[in-house]
């Protein structure tokens, strides 16, 4: 096993998925607990129109990524809280037109587009030392946010209108969640791919959820199960010789799946003790 | 009409509403230091809407709100808020003590925490339950966490949001009791739907629908609740002790009620 060490790509696959792991269990977290994640799944799918026109334009895909998820992640706070649209329609509007931007461009670009299947799917084994760079900063970013404003974050989270009554300014920091989420679901997008991207940013804190009803105990659970998930991932991936984007996520639903049958007895020992009580 | 204690709240002509819908219409209202009034009135009448109102949450269309603290007018009044229990997200992963310190983030992050929510979790019967998920508590164990963040920050109005939803009664006489003590320390305006529960406990009533009626000197009978067009039965019990009304002396007639009267 040690010796896939040698190999450069396997190195960077590691590193990808501890630092990507830090922003998803952070993220993931919040998400997960305010019950927005199909608004990234939004995000993520609109992230797809980026990507069509930065290969149109013979730009770098993820950044092109970075910018049409910043975009929709900013645009569905404001035009929800203004516009009369229901938020979840929305949400379905600008997943399906990032799409349709992609695949437009996509199809207008001459010649095959080689890597799109990437974007789609994601690698691990085929992140640059560019990305990992860029996985570090915002990791570190998402890190410092949350230890730096983790009560307000919490509280935020937890009761928005009670956060207002108490005159606590909310939309800075809801935006600035937003667009930290944005950016977690591009890094994720080399990792797991667009169409999987949910799954690292929903499966571990899920997870973590079953066990710890608690946000802060339920964050350095989900880096660790969302740790599992990619590191289990990338050696099903290795031994079998399937898409690492297909297994991290076999992986983080089996983790799922143990941790629910693991916390059965206990669940309805609380149950009865609710009853009690 | 004798009032308790300095005037701390004051509404002025408030129109408001949603989008274009106006719910609040020509609201005047005034709420001094000890005052404990029961806000009934409809569903959709616009009791919510009263309420957030007075914690600003609600841009007005016209009209003003006032707060006063030792009778000087102030922009930063500290309110309590207590929401109905249904509105708040049960199964969020938060324990406890993080829902009660909640209640100081206006603080800022350096929340001095230990002591004061400590105490305010002693005195609600809540110090055992510090580190439970809000999730496993009973209806009336989250309902004094939600009273117990509310008034946390010590604040001089609280506002309350039909807190005996989902309560039972044995529990709901014991929150009264609290409610009553911590009158003594602030006013407290409080939405209910079941009037015959609250009749007994608050010391005047005012009705919301569409705008609001307050009677003053706090006795309540159907008479007065039918002048206000107040669609609200009064159910009262012999043990209740409830005082009537003799005369309707200072209260205006809206045109309204005389067309009501025609």
């Amino acid at each position: 096993m040690l010796e896939l060490f040698q190999y450069r790509y396997f190195v960077h696959g590691v590193i990808a998925a501890v630092l990507v792991s830090i922003s998803c269990g952070f993220v993931g977290t919040y998400i997960v607990s305010r019950r927005i994640v199909f608004i990234t799944g939004g995000i993520s799918h609109a992230a797809f129109g980026g990507v069509g026109i930065a290969y149109f334009f013979g730009l770098n895909p993820l950044a092109g990524a970075a910018f049409f998820a910043v975009a929709a992640a900013v645009s569905l706070e404001s035009i929800a809280a203004h516009a009369r649209v229901r938020e979840d329609s929305l949400i379905g509007m600008l997943w399906s037109f990032g799409m349709a931007i992609g695949v437009l461009f996509v199809f207008l670009t001459p010649g095959y587009a080689a890597n799109l299947m990437t974007f789609l799917f994601g690698d691990i084994l085929t992140v640059s030392t560019l990305d990992l760079w860029l996985m570090a900063g915002l990791a570190l970013i998402v890190s410092v946010v949350f230890l730096w404003r983790f009560h307000r974050i919490l509280y935020l989270a937890f009761d928005p209108e009670f956060a207002r009554t108490q005159k606590v300014p909310i939309a800075g920091i809801r935006s600035l969640l937003m667009v930290l989420t944005a950016l977690t679901v591009v890094v994720n997008i080399r990792v797991v791919g667009i169409v999987l991207v949910l799954a690292l940013m929903t499966v571990p804190p899920a997870a973590a959820n079953l066990v710890a009803k608690d946000f802060r105990r339920m964050i350095p659970l989900s880096i660790f199960f969302s740790l599992a998930s990619t590191l289990g991932g990338l050696m099903a991936s290795h031994l079998l010789n399937v898409p690492s984007g297909a297994t991290i996520v076999f992986s983080a639903l089996l983790i799922f799946v143990i941790v629910r049958i693991a916390t059965i007895p206990r669940r309805i020992q609380s149950d009865s003790t609710y009853f009690n009580s | 009409m004798s009032r308790d204690g300095a005037l701390v709240l004051e509404l002025n002509g408030v129109d408001t509403g949603y989008d274009r819908r106006q719910v609040l219409q020509d609201v005047n209202f005034r709420v001094y230091a000890h005052d404990f009034i029961g806000i009934v009135g409809p569903n959709g009448s616009g009791k919510t809407t009263l309420l957030k109102v007075i914690l600003g949450l609600l841009p007005l269309w016209r009209g003003e709100v006032r707060y006063f603290q030792a009778e000087k007018e102030v922009t930063r009044f500290p309110m309590g808020y207590m929401p109905q229990l249904s509105r708040v997200d049960a199964d969020f992963p938060i324990v406890v003590r993080d829902v009660v310190r909640s209640g100081l983030m206006s603080l800022g992050k350096r929340l001095p925490a230990g002591e004061q929510v400590r105490r305010v979790m002693e005195r609600m019967d809540i110090a055992s339950l510090e580190r439970r998920p809000l999730g496993e508590l009973s209806g009336g164990q989250r309902q004094r966490v939600f009273l117990a963040r509310a008034i946390v920050s010590s604040p001089a109005l609280l506002l309350l949001d039909e807190p005996d939803t989902y309560v039972d009664r044995d529990f709901s006489r014991d929150f009264y009791e609290i409610l009553t003590e911590l009158n003594r320390d602030m006013a407290i305006l409080m939405v209910s739907h079941d009037l015959g529960t609250i009749a007994s406990q608050v010391k005047s009533i005012a009705c919301v629908n569409g705008t609001l009626y307050h009677h003053e000197s706090g006795e309540i009978t159907q008479e007065l609740l039918d002048s206000y067009r107040c669609p609200i039965d009064l159910i009262t019990h012999g043990r209740v002790p409830h005082r009537v009304l003799r005369s309707h002396r200072g209260v205006p007639q809206t045109g309204r009620e005389r067309e009501h009267d025609a």
